[in-house]
């Protein structure tokens, strides 16, 4: 490696703070000071003086037959190293998360516009892209199946996967589907229970991650035959799971580092480029980098699951819900992914924080001949919380009741049971959060006297100068669990240890956490600081030689990685006193580790760390398993498959210009129950992140996708809020402790992006009296222009 | 073709410069300056700007042989001789509004350039000038902050009556 590539160990960081930066603090990130500097080294700035480019060929068609590949034109542009194939893999052909049946690249057929089919490797990226256009493929171009329709009818239209497949199933193209039956479910008789029924059809767009650095890395081929990768992900140790059996390497020989991550939000769960860099640089036997453009960074990942919803609510004349009754389908593309757990929440999480007596639902992902649709930022309860708070607030209409109130008088509260039959045997402060971004002050009304055009609909394009504006306010509330549920064992490993260096005692802390942005590293050196009484902490880069981290996401990692961190301190901790007790005969049971030194809370100061340690290091590894959980019920959705629920309640205020069809979201206020803020500067950073990419979805984000074709894979026409569409975002947080979390936290990163989008609809709705029944709202939704 | 011009106050020289080649690709791949990012390479998000000549431009967008001759500024050329944070930088890291940071760098040498125009801008000013410029992670508050918190210290710093 050279120093440039090395530079991915500047990420390693001293944390040289006060111990008042403990948890409960905000210490700053430390790898802020080399990221301002530029000298932070993201995935795509790796490099290597003798590396070279790889590039994939992607199909122009959603599903097709491939009749013949032929690579030999490729092979003699000048700089060329290897144009790879399927057939060129030396291991397995086939991965993926929960089912393997993706190839790594395509066999015989594609089934989604930009599937990868072949492979080069160049001198130059220009010139591996000039290669990618000489391999000649014939297809056999066959007509997509993409709508519901065409998915549930297989006879008629075909399979995504064929029946006599590899990794086919007996499902059809149902992917997965989970059914769910509380109380009396949804009969007649039930109906006939509730005085007032309020039913809707709802439909959520193809949300994209949207991370700002691109799918990149670079792979060394190493002289044990095995490669080196350092690449951005979400989840180092799940990554090489499913690379070495295709690379055809045991495990040891595929080892992972960490490179710098510029965002993930679920699209880095999947593997993108990894297993591509690696077959190159094993074929070649040089360095091979990968860094995707924006294309195919659109082409190269999941994104969140398009859903078609049915929501049937019923409620008594004073509000009190009687039943509901709902049937939720996503769109899970041409490939699984996480489409079987995104179901599984969509269908325990689909009626939203209420007690309802009677409940039915049926959820479901389909294969199809669209982009395949994976893990995002809310996974699964995002598309049902804008059917659940849209259908909240029709029923309120009904009734004639406030809409905040209405939720109120049904929200979930500690000690009631989900629809799944599980208690909730934590704090659920649902009515309060309401109550609370309800009482928060209003912005102050639109002031057309003193009037900046820039901050109304249309903004900058200067198109109203206040005629045709209406003010619009919506409430929502959200629920989402954390953590990997349904009876899956995560864990998550880390190591501490402690020495004196420089004459100080400091602690080095080694997980495989993927920091992707959230700013887990600060969290774990604030742990490491409150269990060992120490100032410096390092951060040790993230790798596959120490144990799995699981995944940076469903909000667990301060929860998992966090509280695996708290036990191997605490066994450091341990260990350290046990050899002040042998070696002074400390006889008191108070002891602790405050500001570099022993302490009895009896006696005082006993002495310092750095006397006691000596040129001794004492280092701890433990992992860090949650209460166990089991699955679903496949028939009845019973179970108590979730292991903590965390909340967030929003309140938008939106101006609607109604002539055209423009929103501006003037403010969006939320709050949330995080349990303890183990860092409070980077929990309201992670809820205002969130909201924001709830924004998105409610008002511009969308993967058009027709006939399975991507219409605007780039950020010219794929539109994420920009700083003028975002408005101020202020934000309360709770700290009700779950008795069941370390520190009693709560997961915070996905509750604000679940809950956030209703209330942006809700807004626009009491702005402009349309039903809109679909997200991203778009502005021949209010104009009538459809 | 070679491409010589000045980074961050020093001569670069590239070699067998493809035509094609963006000042970005230059920076990044050939002489040693990753600092400013490729997020989208098509104009739209910011994340490469650097000053050319003292104006802020996408780097993605210029064209290798554009630069012969003249002056890029990039993040890296924002911080003191001795290392030391300039004070946009700071103001960054103090507020919080660097998450994941892809963002950071071209946000930096955009809120610099708005600050040297005018260093007491109104929020409504800074969201115009920073519009080009997408995060995907901090919802744009702390951000806001930060650029609040560079101009009260540049306004401090150079006596600009509040």
């Amino acid at each position: 490696m050279t120093a440039r590539t090395i530079q991915g160990q500047k990420n390693l960081q001293k944390i040289n703070q006060a111990s008042k930066d403990g948890i409960g603090g905000s210490p700053l990130r430390p790898d802020g000071t080399l990221k301002v500097k530029g000298e932070f080294a993201y995935s795509s700035d790796m490099w290597h003086e003798d590396m070279l480019w790889g590039t994939a060929l992607r199909s122009p068609h959603p599903r097709a037959n491939i009749l013949s590949v032929d690579v030999s034109e490729a092979l003699k542009v000048p700089g060329v190293y290897a144009v790879l194939t399927h057939e060129d893999i030396p291991g397995e052909k086939y991965y993926g998360l929960e089912i393997a049946d993706q190839p790594a690249l395509a066999i015989d057929k594609v089934r989604y516009h930009g599937e990868a089919i072949a492979l080069v490797a160049a001198d130059h990226p220009e010139t591996a892209r000039r290669a990618v256009k000489k391999i000649k493929v014939e297809y056999e171009v066959l007509t997509p199946i993409t709508t519901e329709e065409q998915c549930l009818d297989p006879e008629t239209h075909g399979y995504v996967h064929e029946p006599h497949e590899y990794r086919s199933h007996a499902y059809g193209n149902i992917c997965h589907e989970q059914k769910l039956v509380s109380g009396l479910g949804v009969t007649d008789e039930v109906r006939a229970l509730a005085d007032v029924v309020v039913s809707g059809e709802y439909e959520v767009g193809m949300q994209d991650q949207a991370f700002l650095g691109p799918e990149s890395g670079l792979a060394v081929p190493a002289e044990d035959g095995g490669v080196d990768l350092y690449i951005a992900t979400q989840w180092l140790h799940v990554d090489r799971q499913q690379m070495a059996p295709v690379l055809d390497l045991p495990l040891e020989k595929v080892r992972l580092t960490l490179a710098g991550v510029g965002g993930a939000f679920g699209g880095r769960e999947d593997l993108s480029m990894q297993i591509h860099a690696c077959l190159l640089a094993l074929h070649t036997g040089k360095p091979v980098k990968i860094v995707y453009a924006r294309d195919e960074s659109f082409f190269g990942h999941v994104h969140r699951h398009p859903a078609k919803m049915r929501y049937e609510h019923g409620a008594t004349r004073d509000g009190k819900l009687v039943f509901a009754d709902c049937r939720i389908v996503l769109d899970g593309g041409a490939y699984a992914s996480a489409s079987p757990a995104v179901v599984g929440n969509a269908a325990s999480l689909g009626h939203g924080p209420y007690v309802i007596p009677n409940v039915r639902m049926h959820a479901i992902a389909l294969y199809s001949n669209n982009p395949s649709c994976g893990a995002m930022r809310g996974f699964g309860a995002v598309q049902a919380a804008f059917g659940y708070e849209s259908q909240l607030d029709k029923l309120a209409e009904a009734l004639g009741m406030d809409p905040v109130e209405l939720r109120q008088l049904n929200a979930v509260t500690q000690g009631d049971l989900m629809p799944t039959g599980q208690p909730i045997d934590a704090p659920a402060p649902v009515a309060e959060l309401l109550q609370r971004v309800k009482d928060m002050p209003l912005p102050p009304p639109l002031d057309l006297e003193h009037l900046d055009v820039r901050t109304l609909p249309g903004a900058l394009s200067n198109t109203s100068h206040g005629e045709g504006i209406v003010r619009g306010v919506g409430y929502s509330v959200g629920i989402k669990n954390v953590g990997f549920s349904e009876g899956f064992d995560d864990y998550s490993t880390a190591r501490v240890r402690l020495e004196v260096i420089g004459g100080e005692p400091v602690a080095m802390v080694h997980t495989a956490m993927a920091e992707v942005g959230q700013g887990g590293v600060t969290v774990h050196a604030q742990i490491a600081r409150t269990e060992l009484g120490v100032e410096q902490v390092t951060i040790h880069p993230a790798n596959t030689e120490v144990g799995s981290a699981g995944s940076t996401s469903a909000s667990r990692q301060t929860y998992m990685t966090g509280g695996a961190v708290k036990l191997a301190a605490e066994a450091v901790r341990h260990e350290l006193l046990e050899r002040g007790r042998h070696r002074y005969g400390w006889r008191q049971d108070d002891l602790s580790l405050v500001g570099g030194k022993v302490v009895s809370a009896s006696a005082g100061v006993l002495i310092p760390i750095v006397d006691l340690l000596g040129d001794d290091a004492i280092e701890q590894t433990r992992e860090h398993h949650h209460r166990p959980t089991v699955p679903f019920d496949k028939e009845t959705g019973q179970g108590f498959g979730h292991v903590q629920y965390t909340f967030c309640a929003n309140r938008a205020v939106v101006d609607v210009d109604v002539e055209l069809g423009l929103v501006k979201v003037v403010e969006l206020t939320a709050v949330q129950d995080v349990g303890k803020a183990l860092n409070p500067l980077s929990v309201v950073g992670q809820i205002q992140g969130g909201c924001t990419q709830a924004l998105g979805l409610a008002v511009m984000e969308e993967i058009v996708v027709k006939d399975g074709k991507v219409r605007n894979a780039s950020f010219t026409d794929y539109l994420i809020p920009t700083i003028l569409d975002t408005p101020p975002i202020p934000v309360q947080i709770l700290e009700l402790p779950d008795p069941h979390a370390p520190y009693g936290l709560r997961g915070v990163g996905e509750a604000p992006t679940v809950s956030a989008t209703p209330s942006i609809v809700a807004a626009i709705r009491q702005a402009t009296g349309k039903a809109l029944n679909r997200i991203p709202v778009r502005p021949e939704h209010l104009t009538d222009t459809l | 073709m070679r491409v010589t011009f000045s980074a961050n106050g020093k001569p670069v020289e590239a070699d067998d410069v493809w035509e094609g080649e963006s000042l970005l690709y230059v920076l990044r791949e050939r002489v040693g300056l990753p600092g400013s990012k490729n997020a989208c390479e098509q104009g739209e998000c910011g994340s490469c700007t650097v000053y050319l000549d003292g104006v802020p431009v996408c780097s993605c967008l210029v064209a290798a042989g554009q630069v012969q001759g003249r002056e890029v500024r990039t993040v890296e050329g924002l911080a003191g001789q001795d290392g030391e944070l300039g004070l946009v930088q700071q103001a960054f890291v103090d507020a919080g509004a660097v998450q994941c940071g892809f963002c950071t760098p071209g946000l930096l040498v955009q809120t610099d350039a708005l600050l040297a125009a005018d260093p007491q801008p109104s929020d409504t000013d800074i969201r115009e000038a920073l519009s080009g410029n997408l995060c995907r992670c901090t919802g744009y508050e702390k951000i806001m902050d930060a650029v609040r918190l560079a101009s009260a210290r540049k306004c401090s710093v150079e006596g600009v009556a509040k």
